[in-house]
């Protein structure tokens, strides 16, 4: 017997928490563009056909480097969810499992980009030039944001608010064009922008208003949604009935979809949807099927509410081993592992011990970037502040 | 075919929106990096033609007409303010900017806080506001104290057409964010705008009628209530000092203390509801600082603190000029 509309048997909305990826995996998606299969081999398969041209550009060296940066953040990564721990950070937000999808795409941008991050991507910011300490010092809460893009590789500030950015980043894509510094043939000087958000934010109004602004205005950028399966405790089949590489067609704009823990795939993709949008083809969205591995924040307890079965899915599908089997088949010797691994320990250990080493801010930082010109109001109340609290010494005089 | 407003004369009778229009024109023709955003501000010319002839004299990539979603035009706005643009964002009605007031409050706002003063975001963000126009819900609105409580960000609000032209370019030049309250009810009536006399600066209050009894203080489409209660209140024998507050945020006391000093007595007002409102803090503030001077304990006179209601009872709901006088009876009771 058929269910009908009317069947009360035949809820249409099924399960109340679905499982976020079942039956968990990406294996066999052939939609889904895949250079490296997860045990290491290189097999691309017939969606990765198009993008096989852009492997060229890489050399022995890059696959050296993407190698050497994932495991690098891994191990800052855990360093500072233990200085997290040990109560020398407010807060951390960890990237474990989803270096390949932001390895990939970070090396895919060129100097005179820009990439508007979330919060989680701090592997693309150390590729784009910014010291991965100043990250820590937003998170030690000493400053709410942390460095001055221009000086480091165009790599904005984090944005905690979801999807704010990406309308950023449109507006932001929208200036390149108004000031013709895109889509001028010339892909040395071309710029374009990539934005970074995740499953949970694709939700947010903004988000979408940005798909919009960019479709009509044909932006210069690339909207890179990391699909991490977790939107804190809320499964991406809550967020979408519909794989989130298909919105993008609703907003007329191409869709891709990639396994993000295949480094090459993500590098050869968004190589080829930068290049696109800086010779003015417009904006292009990638998702990067990839999964978070740790918890949310380190306030959050993933143990309530995933399956380990699902973790360990993943866990087995790791970007970092799948890689260094493919960098073993090429015959890559144990001696560049083994300096990598060190030369990660010592990165960890110097990350962790700057970090006890960040001092300040001055009280002044409370009122001295509010506004750019001056402030009757604010420049009362700092004075105030500043006479109130010499009172103090004044009294031990 | 739209005229534009010859500037080169010393001055011309103008309604405000064509004040505006003169603002944002010459605002252009000085600094190639303004830009106007918002929805139907291109051919049309905005519901209120505050921008009518300006798509056709800078063109399509300075006048921008947006797609239909107001947190879109404020998020894109402040990426163009970090490319080096000042936008000028136009929310159509004033119940309509919410679907924006996270990306006003949350990151236009704080963007030069949280770069720890490394940028600037010169974004003007015109909003058409108040009643007295008759229209439906959302369309009669009075927020600005929503923004006024935000750091970060500048709020004014011109009552006549010369302020209007002057305080627009006056808000394009900040290096803020400035929210530009535009009196829609003041919209149409003429006044002389004063091309050659360049204003009083954005954030000054200005005495706009000297008196002696009781000082009246409001602000956009208030201040001609005042007036008019000013008016009244003289063929009584009652001499009432009228204050143009201008800017909201940050508000200049200095008139309106000197003007306490004299009179004793103050009566804010405002369309606006009038809990937790910019009346309230200027009540707060005067008590703090001239106690000794008053006579009378600082009185408002608001909105009520009720949705505005539907426009065949507004007169009811808006602060009128007698209910500016009977403010100002009770504190002459004092």
């Amino acid at each position: 017997m058929s269910a009908t509309r009317n069947d009360a048997t035949a809820p249409r909305i099924a399960a109340r928490t679905p499982a976020a990826t079942a039956p968990f995996g990406l294996d066999g998606a052939e939609t889904c563009v895949r250079m490296i299969s997860p045990n290491g081999a290189f097999e691309p398969n017939a969606a990765a056909e198009e993008f096989l041209p852009f492997l060229d550009r890489l050399t022995e060296a890059d696959h050296r480097r993407f190698y050497r940066d994932m495991v690098v953040v891994r191990k800052f990564d855990t360093e500072a969810a233990n200085l997290q721990r040990q109560g020398q950070l407010a807060l951390w937000v960890p990237s474990h499992g989803q270096e390949a999808a932001q390895v990939g795409s970070a090396y895919a941008t060129r100097p005179q980009d820009h990439v508007f991050p979330s919060y989680r991507e701090h592997v693309v910011g150390m590729i784009r030039g910014l010291d991965v300490v100043d990250i820590l010092r937003m998170l030690r809460g000493v400053t709410l944001g942390g460095w001055v893009p221009e000086e480091h590789g165009n790599f904005h500030l984090y944005t905690l608010v979801l999807a704010s950015q990406t309308l950023h980043s449109t507006g932001y894509a929208m200036g390149m064009q108004l000031d013709g510094s895109t889509a001028t043939g010339n892909p040395e000087t071309d710029q374009a922008v990539i934005v970074y958000y995740g499953d949970g934010a694709s939700s947010q109004g903004d988000a979408n208003e940005a798909l919009v602004f960019a479709a009509s205005y044909q932006t210069p950028q690339v909207f890179f949604l990391q699909n991490n399966h977790w939107a804190i405790s809320v499964p991406v089949a809550r967020q979408s009935r519909t794989p989130l590489y298909l919105r993008a067609g609703g907003f007329g704009m191409p869709g891709t979809q990639i396994d993000g823990n295949d480094v090459l795939a993500s590098f050869a993709v968004t190589a080829k949807s930068m290049d696109d949008a800086r010779a003015g083809q417009g904006p292009s969205l990638i998702e990067a099927l990839t999964y978070r591995v740790g918890a949310h924040t380190t306030a959050d307890d993933p143990t309530k509410y995933r399956d380990p079965e699902e973790l360990a899915y993943w866990v087995a599908r790791d970007p970092i081993v799948r890689f260094r089997s493919y960098l073993q088949g090429r015959g890559i010797e144990q001696e560049f592992l083994d300096a990598v691994d060190e030369e990660a320990a010592d990165f960890a250990a110097d990350a962790r011990r700057r970090a006890l080493e960040i001092t300040g801010p001055e009280q002044s930082v409370i009122f001295d970037n509010v506004y750019a010109e001056p402030h009757p109001l604010v420049a009362e109340q700092k004075a105030w502040l500043e006479r109130y609290e010499a009172s103090f010494d004044e009294g031990k005089n | 075919m739209t005229v534009a407003t010859d500037t080169s004369v010393a001055s011309a009778s103008l309604p405000m929106t064509k004040a505006l229009n003169a603002g944002l024109r010459k605002a252009m023709q000085g600094d190639s990096k303004v830009l106007l955003m918002g929805e139907d501000i291109g051919p049309l010319g905005g519901v209120f033609r505050v921008t009518e002839g300006l798509i056709a004299e800078f063109g399509d990539k300075r006048v921008l007409d947006t797609p239909l979603a107001e947190s879109g035009i404020i998020g894109t706005a402040i990426g163009l303010a970090m490319r080096g643009f000042r936008p000028v964002c136009e929310i159509q009605f004033d119940g309509f900017v919410f679907p924006g007031f996270d990306q006003i409050t949350s990151q236009l706002a704080r963007m030069r806080n949280r770069h720890e003063g490394g940028l600037i975001m010169p974004v003007v963000i015109r909003i058409p506001y108040g009643g007295h126009i008759g229209s439906i819900e959302h369309h009669q609105e009075s927020p600005e104290a929503y923004f006024a409580h935000t750091p970060g960000l500048r709020v004014v609000s011109p009552s006549n057409p010369h302020d209007a032209y002057w305080m627009m370019q006056e808000a394009i030049k900040s290096d803020d964010p400035v929210i530009f309250f535009e009196p829609k009810s003041r919209y149409w009536p003429k006044g002389e705008v004063r091309f050659g006399e360049s204003g009083t600066p954005l954030h000054a209050s200005r005495v706009v009628r000297a008196g002696l009894d009781v000082t009246v203080v409001g602000h956009g489409a208030m201040v001609s209530v005042l007036l008019q209660a000013a008016e009244l209140a003289a063929t009584e024998g009652i001499s009432l000092e009228v204050i143009d507050l201008r800017s909201i945020s940050p508000i200049d006391y200095g008139p309106i203390l000197g003007s306490v000093q004299k009179t004793g007595r103050l009566v804010v007002s405002q369309e606006a509801p009038g809990f937790v409102s910019v009346g309230s803090e200027i009540a707060a503030t005067v008590a703090e600082r001239a106690f000794y001077t008053l006579e009378a304990p600082v009185l408002r006179v608001s909105g009520f603190d009720t949705p505005f209601p539907p426009a065949a009872v507004e007169t009811h709901f808006l602060p009128s000029p007698d209910r500016v006088l009977e403010a100002v009876d009770r504190a002459l009771a004092y």
